[in-house]
């Protein structure tokens, strides 16, 4: 197992000082995650007529929304919904897209021609729409979203375990396990996935931002998470409407909540390769 | 000696700059080469042959710095000319092939296309009659079938073939010298005979002048009229090939002759010269660069700098206590 | 191109064809719950869904209802709207050169600038060019579509006022709709003469092409900084300068074109992101397309649209890649041989 020495751990950090950036954000957008609704000042989903539209100060740092709700509030809350969204559907197609590409790998033939067919046929549409279609046939939730995102990224895990499979299916230890009488599903899940993890979890580190962007822009455009929950992509939605009279907070800070989680994840995703596939770095 | 050499490099000196420091990759290297002769340059991949080609065709990267010497072609300064000038001589005026034909010619480009480039690039060509001019060159180098070939994309051809086709490139201009950096490393054995007895033949029948780098010194032995052997960025010897194969004088040329019992051998592969070539980032290299590997070394040798000295006519070498 | 590489291209891109139109047919059919209920829509009684239930066939089998749907789309049926009444066609027809006509400028854009710059990042490294070049690729991978559409509205229409009013593709108030020839507003008013209506429809354009572009753009000029570097460190370049070609010569004719190939594959990547982003800028700046069209009909459950125009982009993304597929074979003669 290729597992990450302290040296290149020292490499990634030092090749691009940014990486301990993202870090950090990283740990701030999982403190959000996990204890953000126990640190908001305010309650997010509490109204308050008096304060509609207030521009950030030092009682509302982000301002105040339509409704009177804490702009800062809503974004910190947020990033449960919106990283849980990206984290599950990312796991899902980890995990299947690990085990029917390994499996296609492996044994060949038919299946393979089968699970190639359909990775095919999902890589045939244009992504974001299969995604809408998904989530318009399976019904306007965000447990939807999840599966969609998972679906559409099915492919890259998929073809991308076949072929790791592929390489190390001749190797001396499959062989030799194989010698052992070792039927098919113990060599896969003793031998094969174990050592196509590495550079598996890289992969979806690096999928995770994209995940995000994907996820937010189906609730951008009114799927899956429904009004007054707080989500970065149905904040943005609802404050581009202010834009006419000039009240930008509405819409940039969850805005750019979003940007810096995805920025953050592409950067550990790039440090994370570093740091586990040598041969890749630049 | 009485002509004036065609190209002359003399005292040659140069570094490359990297992260690590400097690499001293070049160090006062002087080598000529007459007109009608092949020049074989010899040594072990890393001594310097082939950096000493691109310094002459000016193809260095940008790192690499000439800190001293003269090199000069047909009487013009190339060191001193502004580098417009010298790159409008290369592929006209000196030409040069490479190891690995395939995949030094462009994939996309029909071969004879590539000619035609050069021809156009270099003569008062016109496009029109460029395509017959890339023929007749197809034709010079014994290309069968020209006209059909002129088409023929570079993954159509053999290895063998599209060396020719390099050649004919090379040569499409009538150039007064050609290098040939390994021009048939990767070909097999038959093919390799031929290209090198097609270069010698050319070389023959015109007063054209031609540079063998080589790692091999006796596919050097059967083709070149003189010699520089190289190590560790020195020239250590020159000699017409004759008088080096039959007394070499440097401790590290009697090696290669000695470790060279047929043409079939290389260098590389022979493990018999032990120690391996000092590390050129070193900021007190010595100033022998051999002296480490040398079972002749005397005092000498660690405290003055080694001049090339004559040992008989037109053979120079490097070494305080030649053989 | 040879004739028959040509036919063995569009016979690989039926397998994905036929792959569309089951996967379309199963989004409307395997669907949890009662597919007639979805066709009739939210506002549907007990009998209005009977009625839809049988007169798209629901109570037949499986394979009846797929060879119905077949038969369907070859007569070039897909429905009809429960929003706006008209058959699904019929509306994607009507929509679909606003949608075109945004995706191309933008593709355009993104080429017109990506490519240069690639070009020049790639041939200068470490210039300035070269780190524009690599914070617009960070940041296309970055920010989303969406947010980057609505930060250059604020900025250029509400603050600087330089930008109209987004209101789509030509404020009625001040011109007027030039008739329809085309269906491009580009081209249609200039067809027309109205050079007034043709700046107007222009003004529109520009922010959703740059910002639907600037996201084309990341992925387009990544990789032909890449492939350019690869290209330029070449063995044939190298050639090609020992024969002392002229360094123009050696950048377009030599560099330049192996790289355009490493391109041109990108290309069907960016049309997937194209396709899809498109939907997010033309909700953005109302502009009345098939996208804005599709997610009002989501939103209403209006299914027969939605399923029309997941299958009308999916058939224009295999169309496009086949497209991209053919021009590689111009370029690349390894691929126009099969070799």
């Amino acid at each position: 197992m290729a597992a990450a020495t302290l040296r290149d751990v020292r490499y990634a950090f030092g090749e691009n000082p940014l990486t301990a950036v993202a870090l950090a954000i990283f740990l701030l957008l999982v403190a959000c995650a996990v204890v953000g609704p126990a640190l908001v000042p305010y309650d997010p989903l509490a109204t308050n007529s008096d304060f509609r539209l207030v521009p950030p100060s030092s009682t509302h740092w982000f301002g105040t929304d339509r409704l009177g709700r804490d702009i800062l509030s809503r974004v910190v809350v947020a990033a449960r919904l919106d990283l849980g969204m990206a984290v599950c559907a990312v796991a899902l197609s980890l995990v299947i897209g690990t085990g029917l590409g390994a499996v296609a790998g492996y044994r060949g033939g038919w299946i393979d021609n089968v699970v190639g067919r359909l990775f095919d046929t999902i890589m045939a549409f244009p992504l974001f729409v299969l995604a809408m279609g998904i989530v318009a046939a399976l019904g306007n939730s965000v447990a939807n979203i999840v599966i969609a995102t998972a679906i559409i990224n099915l492919p890259f895990y998929g073809r991308f375990a076949r072929a790791e499979v592929n390489i190390r299916r001749e190797l001396a230890y499959v062989e030799a396990a194989r010698m052992g009488g070792n039927g098919a599903a113990l060599i896969l899940a003793r031998h094969l996935i174990p050592n196509i993890m590495p550079p598996m979890m890289v992969q979806a580190s690096l999928n995770m931002g994209w995940a995000i962007l994907n996820a937010a822009g189906l609730s951008f455009i009114g799927l899956g998470v429904r009004p007054p929950e707080a989500e970065w992509g149905i904040m943005v939605s609802e404050g581009a409407s202010f834009i006419f009279s000039g009240e930008w907070w509405t819409f940039v800070f969850p805005g750019a909540a979003l940007v810096l989680a995805v920025f953050c994840f592409n950067l550990l995703g790039d440090g994370l390769r570093d740091m586990i596939d040598p041969r890749r770095r630049t | 000696m009485s002509a004036p050499p065609l190209l002359d490099v003399d005292g040659l000196t140069l570094d490359f700059r990297t992260r690590a420091g400097r690499v001293k990759a070049l160090d006062d290297i002087s080598f000529s080469v007459q007109r009608g002769e092949i020049l074989g340059i010899v040594g072990e991949s890393g001594s310097g042959k082939s950096v000493s080609a691109y310094a002459v065709m000016d193809l260095l990267d940008g790192n690499a710095e000439i800190r001293g010497g003269t090199m000069h072609f047909g009487g013009a300064d190339l060191i001193e000319r502004d580098r417009a000038a010298v790159r409008s001589m290369r592929g006209r005026e000196i030409s040069m092939i490479f190891q690995s034909p395939r995949t030094a010619l462009n994939p996309i480009r029909s071969v004879g296309r590539q000619i035609a480039d050069v021809l156009v690039r270099h003569g008062p060509v016109p496009r029109r009659q460029a395509k017959e001019k890339a023929i007749a060159a197809l034709r010079k180098v014994r290309i069968p079938d020209p006209e059909r070939r002129y088409d023929a994309y570079p993954f159509e051809l053999s290895g063998g073939m599209c060396q020719r086709v390099m050649i004919a490139m090379a040569l499409a201009c009538e150039p007064m010298l050609l290098i040939a950096d390994e021009p048939t490393t990767g070909l097999d054995v038959t093919t390799q005979a031929v290209i090198l007895d097609l270069i010698r033949d050319l070389v023959d029948n015109s007063r054209m002048a031609a540079i063998l780098i080589t790692h091999d010194l006796g596919l050097a032995g059967e083709y070149c009229d003189r010699v520089a052997v190289m190590h560790a960025g020195h020239v250590v010897e020159t000699a017409p090939m004759a008088a080096l194969l039959g007394r070499p004088a440097h401790p590290y040329s009697a090696k290669l002759v000695a470790a060279t019992p047929s043409s079939a051998a290389s260098i590389d592969e022979l493990a018999s010269i032990p120690g391996n070539l000092p590390n050129l980032l070193r900021d007190d290299l010595p100033y022998c660069r051999f002296c480490d590997r040398c079972d002749r070394r005397v005092a000498r040798c660690d405290t003055e700098p080694t001049p090339m000295t004559a040992v008989g006519e037109d053979h120079l070498v490097r070494c305080w206590s030649p053989l | 191109m040879a004739y028959r590489a040509v036919l063995q291209r569009i016979a690989g891109a039926l397998p994905s064809l036929i792959g569309v139109v089951i996967v379309t047919f199963l989004l409307s059919r395997a669907l949890p719950g009662d597919p007639a209920a979805y066709f009739a829509g939210p506002a549907a009684n007990a009998a209005s869904v009977q009625q839809v239930r049988e007169s798209l066939g629901l109570d037949k089998s499986w394979p009846e209802q797929f060879w119905r749907y077949l038969s369907d789309l070859s007569h070039g049926s897909l429905g009809h709207s429960l929003t706006t009444g008209q058959s699904v066609v019929a509306d994607l027809v009507q929509r679909l050169p606003a949608s075109m006509e945004l995706t191309f400028c933008a593709l355009i854009f993104a080429i017109i600038v990506a490519v240069p710059l690639g070009v020049l990042a790639a041939a200068r490294p470490d210039s300035i060019v070269d780190h524009l070049c690599r914070a617009l690729v960070t940041m296309g991978a970055a920010f989303p579509t969406f947010f980057v559409a609505l930060l250059f509205v604020y900025v250029f229409y509400y603050v600087l006022g330089w930008a109209p009013q987004p209101v789509g593709r030509l404020d009625e108030i001040y011109y007027t709709f030039p008739s329809e020839v085309t269906g491009f507003l580009l081209i249609d008013t200039l067809i027309a003469g109205d050079f007034a209506a043709f700046r107007g429809a222009l003004a529109q354009l520009i922010l959703p092409t740059v910002s639907l572009g600037l996201f084309a753009l990341a992925p387009i000029a990544r990789m032909t900084r890449a492939a350019m570097l690869a290209a330029l460190g070449s063995d044939f370049v190298r050639t090609a300068r020992a024969n002392g070609l002229a360094a123009g010569t050696v950048l377009f004719t030599y560099a330049f074109r192996n790289a355009l190939l490493a391109v041109v594959n990108t290309l069907g990547m960016v049309f997937s992101f194209l396709l899809g982003s498109n939907v997010l800028i033309e909700q953005v700046f109302g502009w009345p397309g098939v996208g804005s069209y599709a997610v009002s009909a989501v939103i209403a459950s209006d299914y027969a649209s939605v399923q029309g125009f997941v299958l009308l982009m999916a058939v224009a993304y295999v169309l496009l890649n086949l497209v991209v597929d053919l021009v590689a074979g111009l370029i690349d003669p390894r691929v126009r041989f099969g070799g």
